[in-house]
């Protein structure tokens, strides 16, 4: 194992309060995201992988709220922060990009703007000067002309507006990115560019970035490693060769089964069975034993843990597990 | 260059005029800037238009899945509201079974219509949320088919919504759109697009909002229903990995011009247009063992307004000459059924 993990995510539980009862959209979540990785956290929509990646700049708003666990970040605990404290985190050293760029940027300000107006915010003694020409270095390594700083967001394209949003988190030299559907509203050849510059800032500046993502092709191309989420919870975890080549959990087979590929010839695609469940009233035991075609007895009642199946690589499924005694949390 | 597509088309006795369904011949749509007073008596009362579709010529023969793909700003969303005629072309003629369908009156263009069907991307925006699924799928019926019963109306809704997978269908009939599923609205707005037995049925992004477990069951159940109900259809896609799935011609447009046409595999093996071959390989493959090691062509689309002359392509071309930028590459046939709008095809 290499150094000491960024960020360290510990049993987080984040819940909703409606009025049919509280959902928990994610459950005792536990995983790393090592320095300078690619992390890809997939999962479909309403697995609460978007709810999880705004917990853990405890972006999340009400109703949802953080029940339980611990938030490691570079050797502190976020969840012990005042919201002061943390407002410095957010953006200083953990930034965030999100599939619609134009709802995160302020329509009437001029991009140049977005930059000075973020960089003298967390370091106030910048002057206005130094902070635009930070902007301007900054602006030509993302492949922003600098005459574009002079325009409004609008006037952008949607590639462009997601590459302002980077450059807002790498001018304050954010250790971590997280980033959230970044390339979904994207066309094919504009998300192919994103995603190289996302690989090139790793390199150059040994950022760190969660790529959260529905989009199992983007987390192929260019995750280091995979965690996958199924209805709050996380069910497999590792290197992105290990899990494309060797998938463990039936949902991640399943899924990357279902997935359509370019590059393959005459196959039809799996389709898998049911649904995913309402988180409202989810299924006791695994999550996913109603639709798992090799359930069995103990997946009905009892919630597998992660656990490694080889190496670097975690699954929470009861097929993998060692003993099949009934250590596992019941619930229901 | 339209006429010279048409006749390499019909040359080949498997393609005669009566297995086209459609045909588009030369088809423009230009949408007019609006513009002040000022602004107008300065360029001369020439007014500036979006060249949405600019000058497109292609058939759809029956039977088959015809496959439009494209960035967005391509056009393609509007060549297939064109083919139903949802739009006026600014120049061109649209042919529906053999008939120009532009100079329809507007009586026999309704009764054309339950010929041909549209599903859009968004099932939830498609669908009245105050309208039950029972009277959404009935609706069509009563227009298209108003001679029935209430009875015979009721039977055909029940009908179809067996055939789309919504069974029992009783039990749905009286539900509303936000008390089904995502996957099961986009099976309704199937039904509703189904139910009065059109021919032809224009797919604009019909699975682009559905999760990746329930898109492959919606394919297969659109290709499903393709064959029992005898369906052709015109699917729109950015997704060229799904489209590989379903199609088995495709179009690859760009800024309002078709650059590609040809039988899917052909297209996708030995694609002949620089931009083709960009958007393949800009497709994510989901194995991490063949990451993309291409380079992406420079720049953005440019504004449909002012678009580049000659080849539209050529400003962003790793390929482009001197003439690229002044010669339009007509589209010309390179092997039987394949066309490409590129002046060095060969060398791609």
């Amino acid at each position: 194992m290499p150094a000491e993990p960024l960020f360290s995510i510990r049993n987080l539980t984040v819940e909703y309060a409606t009025r049919a009862g509280a959902v928990k959209a994610a459950e005792d979540v536990s995983f790393d995201i090592r320095r300078e990785e690619i992390l890809g956290l997939v999962g479909e929509s309403g697995c609460g992988k978007s709810t999880l990646g705004k917990a853990l700049m405890r972006l999340h708003r009400t109703p949802a709220r953080i029940t339980g666990g611990e938030l490691l970040f570079d050797g502190r605990d976020l969840m012990k922060l005042t919201e002061d404290e943390m407002r410095a985190v957010r953006g200083a050293e953990i930034g965030m990009v999100f599939q619609d760029p134009m709802t995160s940027l302020n329509p009437v300000q001029r991009i140049i703007e977005h930059l000075t107006e973020t960089v003298r915010a967390h370091e106030p003694r910048t002057t206005d000067q130094e902070a635009r020409e930070r902007a301007a270095v900054l602006a030509e390594k993302l492949g922003i002309r600098s005459e574009r700083l002079k325009e409004y967001p609008h006037q952008m394209s949607g590639g462009m507006r997601q590459r302002v949003m980077i450059s807002l988190a790498l001018a304050l030299r954010a250790k971590l990115v997280i980033a959230d559907e970044p390339t979904t509203s994207l066309d094919v050849i504009v998300e192919a560019k994103f995603l190289d510059l996302l690989r090139e800032l790793r390199r150059e500046f040994g950022l760190t970035i969660l790529l959260i993502t529905h989009n199992i092709g983007v987390v192929a191309e260019i995750a280091d490693r995979v965690a996958v989420m199924y209805a709050a919870r996380l069910v497999e975890i590792g290197d992105v060769q290990d899990i494309f080549a060797s998938p463990k959990h039936p949902y991640t087979q399943g899924l990357l089964r279902s997935v359509p590929n370019i590059q393959l010839d005459g196959e039809s695609l799996y389709k898998m069975e049911g649904m995913p469940p309402n988180l409202l009233h989810p299924p006791r035991g695994c999550r996913f034993h109603p639709r798992c075609p090799f359930a069995m007895e103990i997946c009905r009642d009892y919630s597998p843990e992660l656990q490694a199946v080889d190496g670097d690589h975690f699954t929470a499924c009861w097929l993998y597990h060692k003993t099949t005694g009934k250590e596992g949390a019941k619930n229901g | 260059m339209a006429e010279k597509f048409f006749q390499a088309a019909s040359a080949k006795p498997a393609e005669a005029a009566s297995d086209v369904l459609v045909r588009l011949d030369n088809v423009r749509k230009h949408f007019p800037l609006q513009s002040g007073f000022i602004a107008s008596l300065l360029s001369g009362g020439h007014t500036p238009a979006v060249k949405a579709v600019d000058g497109i010529s292609f058939v759809i023969k029956k039977g088959e899945v015809f496959g439009l793909a494209g960035e967005s700003g391509s056009g393609k969303s509007t060549v297939g509201r064109l083919v139903l005629r949802l739009y006026e072309p600014t120049s061109g003629k649209i042919f529906f079974d053999g008939i120009d369908i532009c100079k329809l009156p507007e009586e026999q263009m309704r009764r054309l219509r339950a010929r041909m069907q549209l599903v859009f991307q968004d099932p939830l925006a498609s669908l009245n949320p105050r309208m039950t699924i029972g009277q959404a799928i009935q609706h069509p019926v009563s227009i298209h088919l108003s001679h029935l019963s209430q009875e015979e109306q009721r039977e055909k809704v029940l009908h179809i919504l067996e055939a789309v997978g919504m069974i029992p269908p009783e039990s749905y009939f009286e539900l509303f759109p936000h008390q089904i599923s995502g996957g099961q609205r986009q099976r309704v707005v199937l039904a509703r697009a189904l139910v009065t037995g059109p021919e032809l049925v224009v797919a604009d992004e019909p699975i682009a909002m559905a999760d990746v477990s329930v898109r492959a069951l919606l394919l297969d159940l659109m290709m499903q229903l393709k064959e029992k109900l005898d369906l052709t259809y015109l699917f729109i896609t950015h997704d060229l990995a799904t489209a590989k799935y379903v199609c088995d011609r495709i179009a690859i447009m760009y800024l309002g011009k078709m650059c590609e046409i040809g039988p899917l595999n052909e297209v996708y093996q030995h694609s002949a247009h620089p931009y083709t071959r960009a958007l393949l390989e800009a497709v994510p493959v989901p194995d991490p063992r063949r990451r993309r090691t291409e380079p992406m062509p420079a720049g953005e689309i440019p504004s449909a307004i002012n678009p580049p002359p000659g080849c539209r392509f050529h400003p962003r071309c790793p390929l482009a000459q001197a003439n690229c930028a002044v010669d339009e590459p007509p589209l010309r046939e390179i092997r039987p059924g394949h066309f490409v709008a590129c002046h060095y095809a060969e060398k791609v």
